[in-house]
């Protein structure tokens, strides 16, 4: 009896093992044990200090500062880290290699997380490598190599802070998405029968300004650009024939499609979330409708029959639905349909005047944002599906136009008239952290990449 | 053999004990340290070195060549045409007695040159959206359109076209450029 008892208990301990084997082995591999993401004071963001990258070797010095700029600049756009000023560092001994972060000095500035880098380059080619440690524990929880060229060091940043979101945060960042936008800068004439008109040319940048470059060279108009979600082609309007037709510029490849070959006017054109077709504007069969075609033109399919005006479709981020704007009650309002067939037409803004624009946020957000006339101007506005509440994130600062969300939902590029001319600017999706993106010419109508 | 059996279990149990104890400790999350100057120093092997390279490629667009085609004797004509352009009041689409009596006159002058094929271009003022007034624009350039086939135009003389609030006449932003820019303009695109 006592011996069975023994063996019961001897069987079970067994069993127990059996199942602690992986476990073991596994915490052998990570020892010590290592918590992953940061946290700051209490419920504040943890601060994050992000110093000059060490040049690994003599040339690598201006690559190195621009790193750290750009890094810095990324984190602080998703407000998820509070990033402390760069000119404090000055009292912080420079560490040549990781070993050397003097973490107490961190401390002293208040640093919950800061990061180590440093940049090689040998002809054109660079090697970046970068640390993320905690302060508190002196621990390193991010640690990566990349290699490249040394023709855009901004791209090592933005790719270090969307990673650094991402694992700290769960967040996809934004850093190396792109917005484009239509711009007079060049302040070219059009050629043809009129005098005294400037072109406008469509144009993509980095979400944050740079690398700012022009995508079409038609000297003629071109409108509502709109990316393609692989962030490969951008589609267009433009008016190089006597109408107005919808062209794809894959941007990587110099090649030009033109999308809508007819007599009548085809525009605003917009991709579908999974990229196979395009909702546009058109009257090609007498008065403006919209419409939804194959990516390549094909199989063009009407979705709206209404003697009103109907355009400037956004898709829902599940492809299943459009918003758009009608004037069919008098003026412009944004309405919801069925992306399938155009039906369950459903009036959206009920409380605005005059509304146009509209953009549909991606997840998480259940969100639509367009512009909304307030006074003689316009401001953006936005309505939250879940609750039918609406608020404003612009006031009446200049005019306010073309809401376009980022890819995860946080912020939206927009048109304003508020720095003179009209330029385009980022902002929160809670009216915090504006920033100018374009300071030449007037620039209009923005588009964000996936 | 239960002997034996008991021995290879408690062999099991011993070499499996670490494990056992090491499940039950605490993960180690960092705990802010006492004092600013002495936080807790990690023991165990230094931060191993990035093993693998990420290749970061960099792409720049490139943009297209190409060419606009430009008529050099139309584009003469144009810049004195003898079409006037009708005007527009705010928001609004209906060509008024002003509006109606320059369409009539240029009516007459398409009349005496039956070969002329003429694009209507419609223009609005800054005061709307830029996306809603290519409607409008539409619009206006239809509703004179309609009215020129009314008094006697082929409808496949007349082409319209929209460009919303992007070519003002008038660049300033006062009542007078405003009343300048909401209007159709009319452009010889066949002789």
């Amino acid at each position: 009896m006592r011996r069975l008892r023994t063996h019961a208990v001897l069987l079970a301990i067994l069993v127990a093992a059996a199942g602690l084997w992986p476990l073991a082995a596994q915490n052998q591999n990570q020892q010590p044990e290592i918590e992953l993401v940061i946290g700051g004071d209490g419920n504040s963001p943890p601060h994050y200090a992000v110093p000059d990258f060490v040049a690994a070797s003599p040339d690598a010095g201006e690559i190195a500062t621009t790193i750290s700029q750009v890094l810095w600049d990324d984190l602080a756009f998703e407000r998820e880290f509070d990033l402390i000023p760069r000119d404090v560092y000055k009292t912080v001994p420079a560490a040549r290699s990781p070993e050397q972060v003097p973490f107490a000095a961190w401390r002293e500035l208040g640093a919950d997380a800061v990061t180590f880098g440093s940049v090689q380059k040998s002809g054109d080619k660079v090697v970046v490598q970068v640390r993320l440690f905690n302060v508190r524990t002196r621990q390193q929880v991010f640690s990566k190599e990349y290699s490249g060229t040394a023709s855009n060091p901004r791209l090592y940043a933005h790719t270090i802070a969307d990673e650094v979101h991402q694992q700290q945060r769960a967040l996809r960042g934004v850093a190396r998405t792109k917005l484009t936008f239509v711009s007079d800068r060049n302040r070219e004439r059009l050629l043809g029968p009129i005098d005294n008109r400037e072109v406008k040319e469509i144009y993509v940048s980095d979400y944050d300004g740079a690398n700012q470059r022009r995508i079409t060279t038609t000297r003629q108009l071109n409108l509502n650009p709109s990316w393609s979600p692989d962030a490969r082609a951008v589609a267009y309007s433009s008016y190089r024939g006597l109408t107005p037709q919808i062209f794809l510029s894959l941007i990587y490849q110099g090649v030009l499609e033109n999308v809508t070959k007819n007599a009548s006017s085809n525009m605003m054109p917009v991709f579908s979330p999974d990229g196979t077709k395009i909702a546009f504007v058109s009257n090609r069969d007498g008065n403006t409708e919209i419409y939804v075609m194959n990516r390549d033109g094909s199989n063009v399919r009407r979705l709206t029959n209404h003697p009103a005006y109907e355009s400037t479709p956004t898709w829902s981020p599940n492809g299943a639905q459009l918003a758009f704007t009608s004037d069919r009650s008098g003026k412009a309002q944004i309405y919801i349909m069925n992306a399938a067939d155009g039906s369950n037409v459903r009036r959206l803004t009920v409380s605005e005047s005059y509304a146009d624009r509209a953009t549909w946020s991606p997840a998480p957000f259940n969100e639509i944002a367009y512009a909304a006339q307030t006074g003689e101007w316009f401001d953006i506005k936005i309505h939250d599906l879940a609750t039918s509440t609406v608020r404003q994130i612009t006031f009446g600062e200049g005019s306010n136009e073309s809401p376009a969300y980022s890819p995860n939902g946080k912020h939206l590029a927009f048109s304003s008239t508020r720095a003179g001319g009209r330029q385009i600017f980022t902002i929160g999706r809670d009216g915090r952290g504006l920033r100018q993106i374009t300071r030449s010419g007037n620039n209009q109508t923005p588009a964000w990449s996936q | 053999m239960v002997r034996g059996l008991a021995i290879a279990l408690a062999i099991i149990c011993l070499v499996a004990a670490p494990a056992c104890s090491r499940r039950n400790k605490p993960t180690t999350t960092p705990q802010p340290a006492p004092t600013v100057t002495e936080p807790p120093v990690v023991t165990g092997p230094p931060p191993a070195p990035p093993r693998t390279s990420q290749r970061v490629e960099d792409q720049q667009p490139a943009p297209l060549s190409e060419d606009a085609v430009s008529d050099r004797s139309l584009d003469e004509l144009n810049r004195n045409s003898p079409l006037r352009p009708a005007f527009f009041v705010l928001d609004s689409s209906d060509l008024d007695d002003a509006g109606r009596s320059v369409v009539t006159g240029n009516v007459e002058v398409l009349k005496k040159n039956p070969q002329w094929v003429v694009t209507i271009e419609g223009h609005c003022d800054e005061r709307g959206t830029a996306e809603y007034n290519l409607a409008l624009g539409e619009r206006r350039a239809a509703a004179v359109k309609t009215y020129m086939v009314s008094l006697g135009i082929a409808p496949d003389r007349l082409r319209t076209v929209s460009y919303g609030k992007e070519f003002p006449f008038d660049q300033a932003h006062t009542e007078d450029a405003w009343s300048a820019n909401r209007r159709a303009h009319f452009v010889i695109t066949a002789k």
